[in-house]
Order: structure tokens, then C-alpha cells, then sequence
């Protein structure tokens, strides 16, 4: 419509046609329901929120390791084929930016006891994920913390315990620094 | 002998068949049938009829390399800035689901105001944005350790997309996004239900939720039905086939961001949250196993930051002791891969070539050393240096090998 039919009043309707603005909300889904939100919501965060009621113990992990996992990290969780599970760290460890070829496992690189329970409760068996129970999940955490030299053999893993486990890796452990520009590499 | 099959043979001039192409039987069923790998003399034979689907030229064979945990663009053989979807890089923990988009959710909850489960059709539903970036594995390395290497051994883990969906923005008002929630969780559903803590911030910037690659539905080994896109960072970040964004106040330390996607850097240092990929080029003509001639050679290539534009690619042409600037060619855009190119006489004799990129931010591609040097022999992840080839007297273009020191 030209502009002078416009400004003269000609089909006001179509004037009113305004600049197109999203609205506030759509409106479109639905609502998440608590119960399929706690079935769905499976990730443990450092402070432990997230993690489920039951425990384990190092001895219980020791039979689901040696039953479920044993065959792909290794009797002791360093002899492969895949990753290895386990390295204490040492005082007089060389420091991983002057090492390339030292291992990083749970002991010696993982900042958060948390992490082990979410990442072996979501992800492993490789050949069977999400197949472990929650107390099963506590007991190989346990195990592999114990492997690690992280917890002593009596330990008892649960919501409580976990997330109170002081990991050596963490205090190593900076957030990104780099920026871009023509300053010093990062 | 039905009349059709006879037909078809007359057309097809009983030529060699290599290739595939789908054509319909006298049943009118589809079925495959081969189109001539070259014709004596094509002005004198009428070629296959329309098909449902086209087909590559028998005599091309771009193919990804594949390994266990990935799978590489063939750089080298594509043209322009778009990998076509079936080239596009793999990366991915516990292989490709098969996702059945009618029952596909996806659930957003936490620090929101009206927890959400979106439909595929509802994510279609809101405004519809398009952009082109590329997604590049921050593992895109691979030590120069012997010459018989190509870029896609290389650097073959950056492809490039035109991508549609939604803004996570549009999707964060929706759902009302708490404004003191600072780190959000996005989950796959793959077999490893992959997980990484996002930043809201990059939510509000320019993150998306796509569900379309280079005008169609996105390949199952990209997310199908849909995927989280964070444009300019870490590939791993984009999680595929998402079901699922938890907002909180802080991250989750997955395995993903701890004991992977984390980088040993200086006085025994580990680096987290490396998101953005710094920036970065290759030349992928001429690179090995190209065979060179004496004379005019126009030197080829792609640059590409995490964080811009790329404002210059420059080339050396004599090892690194003298550089000019290439031509970049339009559209050169926000994170994405950029082409660029350099016309060289070349003489004769051996030499290096190589390029290097800058971004809009003043970021100059550094050199494998320069990358050494500040973060140590023990670096991993997020090594973009300068690629050189040598270009031997005989015309013969190899990678040039580096001591790793
Ligand atoms: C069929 C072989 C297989 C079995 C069985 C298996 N895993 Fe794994 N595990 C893998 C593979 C492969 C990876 C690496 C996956 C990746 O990188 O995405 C892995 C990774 C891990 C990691 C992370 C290692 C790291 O360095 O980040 C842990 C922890 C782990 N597994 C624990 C377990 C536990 C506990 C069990 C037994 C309940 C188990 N695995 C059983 C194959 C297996």
C-alpha cells in the first residue's frame, strides 16, 4: 500500500501492521512433571548434590570390578586394552606439563570423587551403560578410589562421603585464560 | 525380458556400469541399477533419466578416514567453505543412536522458571534461524611425525555447516531462565549420555539448538534429531542428539571437562573450560601427495577462528623468512572457515610453504614451538600451529615432519 494512502487513512487496517516483535513466550511444549524431571535429572555435581540414596563399600567393588570391568582396564586397572583406571600420584611425580607420557587416571588428574560416580553410573560398562544398580555404582567408586590410594579399604562411599573426598589433581586445575589478541600465547 | 528393462538398456548403451543410481522397474519399485562410467562419446548416447536421488560422478571418491573414535573430512578434496553433510567429521564416545524423532523429547529444568519437554515439532515450531560455522574437535592435531601425511590426517576434524534451528535464547525465555543461574548441563543421549557444563552466558550469545544441516534434516552422526551448536568452540561442547539442559548455579565437572578436553599448560598446571578454538589455518593445495609442476601454482587454503572473523592469512613461500598476504575470498564470516588463496611462481627448487591466519581479535596463528613454549612438552588439545610442506625438487609436496621440544 503506498505511503500517502496510509498517512491519508485509506485502509487502516493495514496500518496497523506494526515492526514484527517476538512475543514474551510462545507457549509451545509442555510442562516437565517432578517425577519424570527426577527420573531424567541423573547428573551428580561436585558438591554432591544429585546423588542417590544407598553405598558401597571397597570389597563389594572389588567383585563388580573384577566381574564387570576387569576384562577391558585390566585385573588392576593398568593393564588395558582401554583406558587405565589407576595412578596414585607421588610427591616426586614429574608435573604432567614437562611429562608427556605420564599416565593420567582417577589418582593423579581427576579433580572430583563426584565425577567417577556420574561418569560409571551413565557410561560404563562400555558393552552394558546404565546396566549397574546405584549401590553397585558406590561399590566400583569405592574400589577404583582405593586403587587410587584416595580412601582406606574400610571406607563406606555414599551421598555423605563422596563428595568430601579430597582429590590431589584439584588444586592443579585453572580455568582458560586465553583471550585472543596479539599478546603472549596462552 | 519386460519392454522397460529393454528400454533401459538401449539407454544405458550397455556401457560399463560402476556407479549407483536408482531407477524404476517395470514393477515400480526402485530398484539400483549402474550409470556408464564414461561414455565413448556422450553427445551420442541418451544418459540415465531423472532419479529420486543424485549421485557423485563415478570418478569421484571424497571419503572421510576413519579410526575407532572418529572419522576425518577429506579437506583436501573439497572446494569452498561448505563439507557436504556425508563428509562432515565424527567424533563421538559410545557410537551414532538411532533416534526416532516422533518420540523425541527434550527436557529443560533446574534454575527455570517453567520447566519444559519440547517435541521435536515444537522446536520447529519457534522462529527459525540459519547460520554457517564450522564445529572443530579440539583434538585436531596430530603430531607431525613423518612426510606421507594429508591435511585431512592433519586438521581433518573441522568440518563446516550451514545450520538451522532455534536460538537457545529464544528457548531460555521461554522456559524462563533464572537470571542467577550461571552454568547450564547439556546431555546426549548417545550410549555415553554425553554431558558438558555450558556457561549461560554462551546460551545468551549466540548458542543454538539445531535440527537441519546444509538444507536437510541433520545426519544421524551429527545429532539427528537434534543438537546443541555452540558456534566458534570446542566441538566436544556442541552435544549431539541433546535431551536434556539442566541450568544451575555452577558446573558439573564431568568426565569430559576433567579428565578429557582439559590441557596440561605451565608449572604443572591443568587448564579447564578451554572452550574457544583459537584461530587457524592449512594449506590444502598443494599438500601431500600432490606432484608439482615448475611455474604458476596457486597455493590454496583454509583459515578459521573461534573467535571471529579472520582478518588476514598470510604465506611464506621461502620457509618462514619472508610472508604476504593472501587473497581471502568472499563470504568471509563470524567462526567459520574462510578460503583463501595465493598465486606462486614456483622455480624449481626445494623450499617450505605454509600460512598463517589472523582473527579480528589481533590473534596471529602461532607456530608449533611458540605453542611449546607456553605451555609445555606435556600440552595436549587446542594446537593449532602453522603447517608447512615441502616442496622437494622433484615436485614432490610432503608434510613437513617437527621435533615435538
Ligand atoms: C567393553 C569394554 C569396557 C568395559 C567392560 C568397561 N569399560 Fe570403562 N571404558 C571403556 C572405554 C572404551 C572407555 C573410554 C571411553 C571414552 O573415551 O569415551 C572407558 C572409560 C572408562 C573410564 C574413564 C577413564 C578416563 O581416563 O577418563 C572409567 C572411570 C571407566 N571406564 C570405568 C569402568 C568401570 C568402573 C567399569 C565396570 C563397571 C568399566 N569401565 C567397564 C571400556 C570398557
Amino acid at each position: 500500500m503506498p505511503y500517502w494512502a496510509c498517512v491519508a487513512g485509506i485502509a487502516m487496517i493495514s496500518c496497523e501492521r506494526r515492526v514484527n516483535t517476538a512475543p514474551a513466550h510462545f507457549g509451545y511444549g509442555r510442562p516437565a512433571t517432578q517425577q519424570e524431571i527426577a527420573a531424567k535429572a541423573i547428573a551428580i555435581r561436585p558438591d554432591g548434590k544429585g546423588l542417590p540414596a544407598g553405598s558401597g563399600t571397597v570389597q563389594h567393588g572389588a567383585v563388580v570390578y573384577a566381574t564387570k570391568c576387569a576384562a577391558c582396564h585390566g585385573v588392576t586397572g593398568v593393564e588395558g586394552p582401554f583406558n587405565i583406571l589407576v595412578a596414585p600420584d607421588t610427591a616426586d611425580a614429574i608435573p604432567f606439563d614437562r611429562a608427556p607420557q605420564r599416565v593420567k587416571a582417577i589418582g593423579n588428574y581427576w579433580p572430583y570423587a563426584t565425577t567417577v560416580f556420574d561418569y560409571v553410573r551413565r557410561a560404563m560398562p562400555f558393552n552394558a551403560p546404565g546396566s549397574l544398580s546405584d549401590n553397585e555404582v558406590y561399590s566400583v567408586t569405592a574400589y577404583l578410589l582405593y586403587a587410587n590410594k584416595l580412601i582406606d579399604s574400610t571406607a563406606v562411599m555414599n551421598a555423605k562421603t563422596l563428595p568430601g573426598i579430597v582429590m590431589p589433581a584439584r588444586k592443579y586445575y585453572v580455568t582458560d585464560n586465553r583471550k585472543g589478541g596479539d599478546g603472549p600465547y596462552e | 525380458m519386460s519392454q522397460k528393462m529393454t528400454r533401459r538398456r538401449l539407454l544405458l548403451g550397455g556401457a560399463a556400469t560402476a556407479a549407483v543410481a536408482m531407477v524404476k522397474s517395470s514393477f515400480g519399485k526402485m530398484v539400483q541399477t549402474g550409470i556408464p562410467e564414461a561414455a565413448i562419446d556422450p553427445t551420442k548416447q541418451v544418459g540415465p533419466l531423472p532419479g529420486i536421488l543424485g549421485t557423485r560422478s563415478p570418478f569421484e571418491h571424497p571419503q572421510r578416514k576413519a579410526s575407532l573414535t572418529s572419522s576425518q573430512t577429506p579437506l583436501q578434496d573439497l572446494y569452498g567453505i561448505i563439507t557436504p553433510s556425508d563428509l562432515h567429521f565424527e567424533r563421538h564416545h559410545a557410537g551414532v543412536p538411532a533416534i526416532d524423532p516422533h518420540t523425541y523429547e527434550l527436557t529443560i529444568h533446574g534454575m527455570v522458571d517453567r520447566p519444559t519437554v519440547f517435541t521435536l515439532a515444537d522446536l520447529k515450531r519457534f522462529p527459525s534461524v540459519s547460520r554457517i560455522c564450522f564445529i572443530e574437535c579440539s583434538g585436531n592435531f596430530r603430531k607431525p611425525d613423518k612426510e606421507t601425511i594429508t591435511p585431512q590426517d592433519i586438521c581433518g576434524l573441522t568440518s563446516q555447516s550451514e545450520w538451522t534451528g532455534v536460538m537457545l535464547s529464544t528457548i531460555f525465555r521461554e522456559v524462563g531462565v533464572d537470571p542467577r543461574a550461571t552454568w547450564f548441563l547439556a546431555e546426549g543421549s548417545d550410549a555415553a549420555v554425553m554431558t558438558r557444563s555450558i556457561p549461560v552466558s554462551k546460551g545468551w550469545d549466540d548458542a543454538m539448538i539445531v535440527y537441519a544441516q546444509n538444507g536437510e534434516a541433520i545426519r544421524p552422526q551429527q545429532g539427528y534429531p537434534a543438537r546443541l551448536l555452540l558456534p566458534g568452540w570446542e566441538g566436544n561442547t556442541s552435544i549431539k542428539w541433546l535431551r536434556r539442559i539442566e541450568l544451575s548455579d555452577g558446573p558439573f565437572m564431568t568426565r569430559e571437562e576433567t579428565s578429557k578436553y582439559t590441557e596440561p599448560v605451565k608449572d604443572g598446571k591443568i587448564r579447564q573450560f578451554s572452550f574457544t578454538m583459537d584461530a587457524r589455518s592449512i594449506i590444502t593445495y598443494p599438500a601431500y601427495p600432490v606432484q608439482l609442476q615448475k611455474g604458476w601454482v596457486e597455493i590454496r587454503g583454509i583459515a578459521w577462528s573461534g573467535r571471529g572473523k579472520i582478518t588476514g592469512v598470510e604465506i611464506s613461500t621461502n620457509a618462514g623468512k619472508t610472508w604476504q598476504a593472501a587473497r581471502l575470498q568472499e563470504p568471509v564470516m563470524d567462526k567459520a572457515h574462510t578460503c583463501f588463496r595465493y598465486l606462486w611462481q614456483w622455480d624449481g627448487d626445494t623450499t617450505e610453504i605454509m600460512s598463517r591466519a589472523t582473527d579480528e581479535t589481533g590473534y596471529t596463528q602461532p607456530s608449533l614451538k611458540e605453542l611449546i613454549a607456553a605451555r609445555g612438552i606435556g600440552t595436549g588439545y587446542h594446537l593449532n600451529p602453522v603447517t608447512a610442506w615441502l616442496v622437494k625438487r622433484g615436485g614432490e609436496v610432503v608434510y613437513r615432519p617437527e621435533k615435538w621440544k
